[in-house]
């Protein structure tokens, strides 16, 4: 069954890939005009450069920035091949991320001496941390890994009942008491029963609150304490998940749930629309932490590892600068 | 929520304050810090570069005119035309038809469940009309629970039939349903979904077929980027909604989404989502809106919010108080004693006109304001109320009495008078009068 499903999932995610190239040609197109053959550089394509940046929400402190680098490193006023232009364009923004993210490793489970791997998710409300869970289950499992999930969103109307239907799906076990436990609670509970079960790798969940409430940003640093009393050393990851049509204030939402909960990695999901996730650029230039995977759909497939020149590329397409035809509906 | 823009409108507007009389030049060079900030804020690309082009026009167009300093002319210029941009009057909306039918549609997590409850608990309350919730998201795992808990926790009834794959027809049986029981509002909820998920946008077409809402909303989270307007536009084509509900402006997104929407779209936003609990649920003001974002401060919005901790009668003295410029000491000590009941108190501060420039930088906390409720309490009931009376040895007696410098008690005089002349002429100036009993009224017609 399982080689059915794999060999049925990389079809999927193949028609999934198609899928996203086609919500993504409306912009593509529009640089496609912009990166073929032969032209000067000159501000004309810095401002159609521009637009396409603002438009993926890449932000404008980042594109100013990204633009300034290559007017020192292209020949202004000149003519120039355009693909060594993009060439240029990508190597600025590589540069941006986390190294991590520029190697092509994708992130494996450590093994720790004793006690399980933790993973802790946050972020604000409705981004996609409770399926994003799901999703992480399955490929924990699928990698051979025992997985606990803990339900530490005591909060949100049917949360519990959410991450239980995911636990089901997956088949996982789930560690979860009443609405408006202390989330706390739920997080030693599950770390103590990760313990005694000797799981591979524990993931809670917890209600989405927005980065600007003190008391909720407090209360997750506690949940955090108390899981370093179970496990020495947990939450060994905290995954912040955000929304990739978010605009320029998932910046704000990283700088403050790092100053409170210490993030280690990004989830960005919700891909599979028509938004680019371009402030994740953003967010790498001010704080050095590297995507760990993005969401590209509702079910428990549709969770991928970050490829840099993917997600670079569904920003600055190098299919179409290589002189493809453009299908451009919109002109 | 608008802090940013505010800053930078604040900044845009100081360079051109130098200058004596409106040029080509110094509005460009305003206008481009105009537009970095709109764009920063996420306002449409097109949206943001028209907006400029139009208050340049108009700014140019109008010199001559008029004898108003330059800086003060484009903050005027540019805050009808963004008040154009957003929709102008707050739009009403009606509940009527028998029974009423409120369709909710929009993208995976933008608040449509919780939505449907606080219009349930809205429209009971104000409405006094008896509503049934229609679970029609077949698609999320146990979206039909936690309809059925807000249902639960506003008091309303919850329509569902559990494992059933067939949206269409669950709306067709809720409604007739709420016919039989005689529900006068039918508020339909509906799965999440891409706007270019073809599948997902026909079941929504079918929907909205089979109940012939009377009004159908977009629900859209204040958070997004640019793409906005483009699902919104995708949604208005398919659906062509009656309006929109920008949901989670409790936080501090500057939400440019609320500034592009309506001129994109040409639909208006009838209500703002404030909060995960089922009253946190607010009429949309483009003029406030507007007003915020020039910073300009929203005393209405502020005496509103302080109202949930503030009596009424407390809340329209204040009012009357700003209005006749009679706020004093005693009355922004009492303010600050509430604010620190409410949490969040930058956000709540922002509003007040003037101070989210006084605040920048300033980490808010109980710390910040002990130092003032310190200052205040050492002065007479006297020199609170009328601190024109606060003379150089009251000041040394206030200083030593609350253990701070003259410099510190001089910068909370003058931060106060600044705060209370900007509140006196916000308050009096273009937008008249408005307050939450006539907002909410508006609604019911
Ligand atoms: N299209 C798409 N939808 C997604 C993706 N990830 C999550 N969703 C949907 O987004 C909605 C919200 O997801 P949740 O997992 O409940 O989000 P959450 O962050 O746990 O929400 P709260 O706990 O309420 O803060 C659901 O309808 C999900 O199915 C994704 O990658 N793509
Ligand atoms: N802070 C805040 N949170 C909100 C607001 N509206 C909704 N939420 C939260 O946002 C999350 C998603 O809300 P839902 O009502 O489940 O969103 P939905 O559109 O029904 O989601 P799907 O059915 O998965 O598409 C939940 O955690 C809500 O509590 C708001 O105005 N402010
Ligand atoms: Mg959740
Ligand atoms: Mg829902």
């Amino acid at each position: 069954m399982s080689f059915l499903k794999r060999l049925f999932s990389k079809q999927e995610k193949e028609t999934l890939d198609h899928g996203l190239e086609k919500s993504k040609s409306h912009v593509f197109s529009k640089l496609a005009k912009v990166f073929t053959g032969r032209r000067v550089v000159d501000e004309e394509l810095m401002d159609e450069l521009e637009e396409a940046f603002i438009t993926a929400d890449v932000g404008v402190e980042t594109t100013m920035r990204l633009l300034s680098r290559l007017r020192k490193r292209a020949r202004f006023e000149a003519y120039m091949e355009m693909d060594e232009l993009y060439g240029m364009m990508r190597e600025e923004m590589a540069a941006l991320f986390h190294e991590d993210n520029r190697s092509t490793e994708a992130y494996a489970i450590p093994k720790h001496a004793e006690g399980p791997h933790v993973i802790l998710v946050v972020g604000v409300n409705g981004v996609g941390k409770t399926t994003s869970i799901g999703k992480l289950a399955q490929r924990f499992k699928e990698q051979g890994h025992s997985v606990l999930l803990g339900a530490a969103d005591t909060f949100r109307a049917a949360a519990i009942d959410q991450l239980k239907v995911w636990a089901e799906r997956v088949g996982v076990p789930l560690v979860a008491q009443g609405m408006g436990a202390d989330p706390a609670s739920v997080a030693f509970d599950t770390l103590q029963s990760a313990v005694a079960r000797k799981s591979d790798v524990v993931i809670i969940d917890t209600a989405g609150r927005l980065h600007n409430k003190r008391g909720l940003m407090e209360e997750l640093a506690k949940v955090r304490r108390v899981m370093d009393k179970v496990v020495p050393g947990s939450p060994h990851e905290v995954w912040l998940v955000l929304d990739g049509s978010t605009g320029q204030n998932a910046v704000e939402q990283a700088k403050q749930f790092l100053a409170t909960t210490d993030v280690t990695g990004l989830i960005v999901t919700k891909l599979d629309g028509t938004a680019k996730g371009g402030v994740v650029l953003a967010i790498s230039l001010q704080f050095s932490i590297p995507v760990r995977y993005i969401g590209v759909g509702e079910k428990a497939e549709h969770l991928q590892d970050f490829i840099l020149d993917e997600f670079l590329d569904s920003l600055l397409p190098e299919r179409l600068i290589e002189g493809l035809d453009s299908t451009d509906s919109e002109s | 929520m608008f802090d940013n823009l505010q800053e930078k409108f604040d900044r845009a507007f100081q360079i051109l304050k130098g200058h004596g009389s409106i040029t080509e030049v110094n509005v460009g060079d305003t206008l481009k810090e105009v537009r970095k900030a709109l764009l920063d804020a996420d306002v449409d690309y097109k949206t943001a570069k028209e907006f400029t082009q139009r208050v340049k026009e108009e700014a140019l167009g109008r010199e001559v005119l008029t004898s108003l300093k330059p800086g003060q002319l484009l903050v005027k210029i540019t805050h009808e035309e963004l008040t154009k941009l957003m929709g102008e009057a707050a739009a009403d909306f009606r509940v009527q038809g028998k029974p009423a039918v409120i369709l909710l549609a929009g993208l995976q997590g933008a608040g449509k469940t919780t939505h449907a409850g606080k219009l349930a608990k809205l429209i009971e309350d104000q409405f006094k009309k008896k509503v049934l919730l229609v679970a029609c998201d077949v698609h999320r795992p146990a979206a039909v629970d936690q309809l059925k808990v807000v249902g639960e926790s506003v008091g309303v009834d919850v329509y569902a039939e559990p494992g059933v794959l067939d949206a269409p027809g669950i709306a067709e049986r809720g409604l007739a349903h709420a016919k039989s029981s005689g529900h006068q509002a039918v508020i339909i909820d509906t799965a999440g979904r891409l706007a270019i998920d073809e599948d997902m946008m026909r079941e929504i077409d079918l929907v909205k077929a089979v109940a012939k809402p009377t009004e159908t909303l977009f629900v859209v989270d204040s958070m997004t980027g640019q793409d906005a307007v483009r699902t919104a536009a995708t949604f208005n084509e398919r659906l062509d909604f009656d309006g929109v509900i920008l949901t989670k402006l409790d936080g501090d997104t500057r939400g440019g989404a609320a500034l592009s929407i309506h001129s994109v779209v040409g639909k208006p936003i009838k209500f703002v989502g404030v909060g995960e609990k089922m009253d946190a649920l607010e009429v949309f003001h483009p003029n406030r809106m507007a007003e915020r974002i020039l910073g300009m401060g929203d005393v209405v919005s502020l005496v509103e919010r302080a109202q949930q901790v503030i009596d009424e009668k407390e809340a329209a003295r204040l009012e009357s108080k700003i209005r006749k410029n009679k706020f004093d000491l005693e009355d922004f000590l009492q303010q600050i004693q509430q604010l620190k009941k409410m949490g969040n108190l930058k956000d709540l501060m922002s509003m007040i006109p003037g101070m989210s420039k006084a605040l920048k930088g300033i980490d808010i906390d109980d710390n910040t304001f002990k130092q003032v409720e310190c200052i205040i309490q050492s002065m007479t009931p006297e020199e609170r109320a009328n601190p024109g009376i606060i003379n150089p040895a009251r000041k040394q007696r206030i200083a030593r009495g609350s253990g701070k410098d003259i410099q510190d008690i001089n910068r909370l005089l003058k931060q106060f008078e600044d705060m209370r002349k900007m509140m006196h002429t916000m308050t009096n100036g273009a937008g008249g009068k408005r307050s939450r009993a006539a907002g909410l009224s508006a609604l019911r017609r």
